[in-house]
């Protein structure tokens, strides 16, 4: 009985769903993911999906995932592996049982496991009967059965009442995981009830039910000698809500807008995993945002350009193969020297991939996959969060520089959420200084010269049309300083030299980096971008372990924090986890002579904690 | 004062016009300044966007402000211009290459969504700066660097893609007619909406001649048509020839040959006649067309739309920046 099952207390608690592609399986996490937020844990989360929109159901390839880590303290991935899992049918069983830490419990729906659908996945008997999940905690639970009892009054179709199993489960994991079910309730009203933007109101009546069902069922039904029960993480104060990547990206976008007091225009082509961005930027027309979804990537970021040269304040979005069809326009906003802002959420490559797992392999075609020699900022998000700050920070320095910024995320931080304190508009960085379009009145008894630069910025004057007297011509051909075409060699070398410099230049800005750990030591552990919340946990257990070990993480990645030389000659070895075949290492080996080892992984997946830790060992010699 | 005049000389940059001489974009190049002097617009209101090719110099000879981009992108990128500045009068200059074939994409969508350009696509059936390869719109059989035993690709008609795809502005002319290139530009400068004009040029170096049959001098004129909203459409040295319905088709007659009610007369806004006009062609025994063979201003511009939207939501959702950065769930610590 419920007096039996003892809470344990728990630092955190890794949960992973499976089921169905198509079986809700991204909504429920999120959910929970919601759900311990608001009750005070720190969460991170990782959807996992098929890039079929509805893969056959009841097979491995169809099984859609979504993995999460609450607990008491910063949480900066979605955990190795499972202490809860969560699998819906035999398939999703069969796919992720094996993740699952020895020990651990699978709760999974009974009611699913018929022959056929066992046979279909190649079970010869049926794995809750036959011995073989022994060593896992099992919780068969007949969810149709008990789902189509807590609904038995309503006026619905089976198939209907079935579909509320996602909220039985969440009444089953709220009571073990010892969570306020007020916030579920108050949850479904908002999404379903008379209130909603499209109330569905016996829906959200029986999704209500069926949570106070399992509810019920965890408080009653024998299953769990205990429960979990995890503390408040220590938070800074302030206002949160739970964002993905993208989400955060598009916010960043609007929010740039209004604080230049330009334009926000996106010109952009759907592309996985980029393409919630733009769904919600696509709703910002009352914030002034004007998305254009063209006929192709090329059209996208042409037209973010063009408007860009009519003075909005211009990005494109997204992922690797669009990026390649860029390739030829970002070099004319190179040329042109013109503000542009590229956010590529990176999936798996080469060519189409892996178009919903994630990856970090665009690190080199960002930087050198452009004809000539053709250096722009780059900077990395390091988590979901993040991906506001760094999008943000690329259109201030876009601006100021007058070039374009990439914004490198990924399919995990895009698509993964966790909490972003909201800042409030009046707190973000006024953008309206790096503006600064020329004017003549501005500069009375001068002629305007459209390659004439600031002394320190580089950044060339730039008057848009519109513009009185500045009229004039740019083009994609070199020019010298007034801006007329020139094939003049030396100037060639000088304006070569001088585009290199203004990125070069941006170092001397950016912030020095961080270290986690000593300042010398016998490990480096460099991160860059989505890879931090993985290095960060395993450098801090490393540390907590006693080891001589330190970690860094790139958000700039190109041009290269100006003590990051400095840092890596401190220590006796350097290490650079990627989800690439080592491609931050080329970068770190060529620049600094330094022997980095690369720790690579491209299995469409983040790097788990212990896979750092095993490495940094090895090196260790331990 | 001179420079605050709306002349074609206002709209003259000091650039040296490094064009061939005898070039046909000379001609054009006029026609589109009278175009610019009809819009109205001061210079520094007006932006000229262009992709890659002989013709894409051209901004650099405009006292505009000018954007010489890359190869077949200009559509795409002028109509950024237009939505971010709905203020400005954008023109895009084009050859045969850069529209028909690497830009070919952007070219038929920007006249789909019908974003108030005026797209000028100098046609001179061949590659002229990459120095003669054949286009999309060279001849069959013709000869050219890359197809030294004569072109086999079908060619297209722009004009007819533009009709298909719900152009509201399509106009054609050719460098020899100074006085009607002038007249479609002026027309195209004042169209709201897309305003798609071919004007045929001569290549002097690789493909001399280009339109021979039409600018000759005694029997040119038996080969084009100029059409006019409301006149009959007769044609020839002698205006001798004209234009009848023929089933679903049109067939040229003479006019001594036919009743005179059985002359078609041109009408700006018949969509599906205008199918039939794009489409002649001398060798098809039927005149090539030239002037403003449709146009239709009552169809809604994309920029105009872009803001009405902007506006319309405004005012139904009005959210701040604030109120959409805490949207969804959130607490506080």
């Amino acid at each position: 009985m419920a007096e039996n099952a003892k809470l344990m207390s728990a630092e955190q608690i890794v949960v992973k769903f499976t089921g169905d592609s198509g079986d809700g399986m991204q909504l429920i996490g999120n959910q929970l993911t919601a759900l311990a937020a608001l009750d005070g844990n720190d969460v991170n989360s990782l959807p996992d999906y098929p890039s079929e929109i509805r893969a056959p159901t009841g097979t491995i390839a169809g099984v859609s995932g979504f993995q999460m880590c609450l607990g008491d303290h910063k949480i900066y991935t979605a955990g190795d592996a499972p202490d809860v899992l969560v699998s819906f049918n035999p398939a999703a069983l069969k796919h992720s049982a094996k993740f699952v830490k020895a020990g651990g419990i699978i709760i999974t729906n009974s009611d699913s496991y018929t022959e056929k659908a066992l046979s279909k996945v190649g079970y010869e008997s049926n794995p809750l009967e036959d011995g073989s999940l022994n060593g896992y905690d099992v919780k068969a639970i007949p969810m149709f059965t008990l789902v189509r009892e807590a609904l038995a009054d309503m006026d619905m179709t089976n198939p209907a009442k079935d579909r509320c199993k996602n909220f039985f489960t969440m009444g089953v994991l709220c009571w073990l995981f010892n969570k306020t079910p007020q916030l579920v309730l108050e949850f479904i009203q908002e999404k379903f009830g008379a209130n909603a933007k499209k109330p569905k109101l016996q829906i959200a009546e029986a999704n209500t039910k069926a949570f106070k069902a399992g509810l019920h069922y965890g408080e009653t039904a024998i299953m769990f000698q205990e429960r979990y029960d995890l503390g408040a993480a220590q938070i800074e104060k302030g206002l949160y809500r739970n964002i993905t990547g993208n989400d955060a990206a598009a916010i960043a976008i609007a929010a740039a807008g209004a604080k230049s007091g330009l334009q926000p225009f996106i010109g952009s082509y759907p592309i996985t995993p980029a393409t919630d961005l733009l769904h919600l930027a696509s709703e910002f027309k009352d914030a002034g945002l004007v998305t254009m979804q063209m006929e192709d990537e090329i059209a996208g970021i042409c037209c973010a350009i063009g408007a860009s040269c009519a003075g909005n304040l211009a990005f494109t979005t997204t992922s690797g193969p669009g990026l390649a069809l860029k390739t030829e326009a970002a070099g004319m906003a190179l040329i042109l020297e013109v503000p542009l802002v590229i956010v590529n959420v990176q999936r798996g490559g080469p060519c189409t991939g892996l178009p919903t797992k994630t990856e970090q392999s665009d690190l080199l075609q960002s930087m050198f996959g452009r004809n000539g020699d053709s250096y722009m900022p780059i900077i990395a998000a390091n988590s979901p969060a993040d991906c506001f700050d760094a999008t943000y920070q690329a259109a201030k320095i876009a601006l100021q520089y007058r070039t374009p910024v990439i914004v490198l995320t990924d399919g995990y931080i895009g698509q993964g959420s966790c909490p972003w304190k909201v800042p409030t508009m009046d707190e973000l960085e006024d953008l309206t200084p790096y503006v600064n379009f020329w004017k003549p009145e501005d500069h009375p008894g001068e002629e305007y010269m459209s390659y004439k630069r600031d002394p320190e910025t580089l950044a060339r004057d730039w008057a848009i049309p519109g513009t009185k007297g500045c009229q004039h011509r740019i083009g994609t051909l070199e020019k010298d300083e007034t801006g007329a075409v020139s094939h003049d060699p030396m100037n060639h070398q000088n304006m070569t030299e001088i585009r290199k410099a203004k990125v070069d230049n941006l170092a001397k800005v950016l912030p020095e980096l961080e270290i986690n750990g000593a300042d010398s030591g016998k490990v480096l552990v460099i991160s860059w971008g989505g890879t931090y919340g993985a290095v960060k946990g395993a450098v801090d257990r490393l540390i907590a372990d006693g080891k001589e070990v330190s970690g860094i993480n790139l958000r700039w990645v190109w041009p290269f924090p100006p003590n990051l030389g400095e840092i890596i000659s401190r220590f006796d070895k350097v290490l650079a986890p990627e989800l690439n075949m080592g491609q931050l290492s080329l970068m770190l080996r060529a620049k600094f002579l330094v022997d980095v080892q690369s720790l690579s992984k491209v299995q469409g997946d983040p790097f788990r904690e212990f896979e750092v830790i095993e490495k940094v060992n090895e090196m260790l010699g331990e | 004062m001179a420079d605050t005049q709306l002349t074609k000389k206002y709209f003259a940059s000091a650039a040296e016009v490094k064009w061939c001489p005898g070039c046909g974009d000379f001609a054009i190049m006029n026609a589109v300044r009278a175009g610019m002097v009809a819009a109205g617009k001061p210079r520094d209101e007006v932006a000229i966007v262009s992709g890659i090719g002989c013709s894409s110099r051209f901004p650099y000879y405009m006292e505009t402000y000018g954007f010489h981009t890359i190869h077949g992108r200009a559509a795409a990128i002028a109509s950024g211009v237009k939505v971010a500045n709905p203020k400005l009068d954008v023109w895009t200059i084009s050859g045969d290459g850069d529209s028909t074939a690497i830009g070919g994409n952007h070219f038929i969508h920007a006249i789909r969504r019908n974003v108030n350009l005026n797209y000028v696509l100098i046609n001179n059936k061949i590659y002229g700066l990459t120095k003669g390869q054949y286009s999309p719109c060279s001849e069959m059989g013709q000869i050219s660097k890359t197809s030294p035993y004569g072109v086999i690709d079908y060619p297209m008609t722009p004009l007819r893609v533009a009709v298909s795809l719900g152009g509201t502005f399509i106009a054609r002319s050719i460098d020899a007619q100074m006085k009607l290139s002038e007249e479609i530009c002026v027309r195209a400068a004042k169209h709201r909406g897309f305003s798609m004009m071919e004007i045929f040029a001569n290549c002097v170096i690789y493909n001399d001649g280009a339109h021979k049959q039409l600018t000759d001098k005694v029997t040119g004129a038996d080969f084009y048509i100029v059409l006019r909203d409301g006149e009959k459409m007769t044609f020839g040295t002698e205006d001798q020839l004209c234009l009848v319905q023929d089933g679903f088709k049109i067939k040229a007659a003479k006019v001594a040959d036919v009743a005179e009610a059985d002359i078609l007369v041109h009408d700006e806004k018949n969509a599906e006649v205008a199918a039939l006009l794009t489409e002649m062609r001398p060798d098809a025994g039927l005149p090539m067309a030239f002037g403003v063979i449709y146009a239709d201003d009552t169809k809604k511009t994309y920029d105009d739309m872009v803001y009405e939207q902007l506006e319309a939501v405004k005012a139904k959702r009005g959210r701040s920046l604030d109120q959409i950065m805490q949207e969804g769930h959130t607490w506080t610590v």
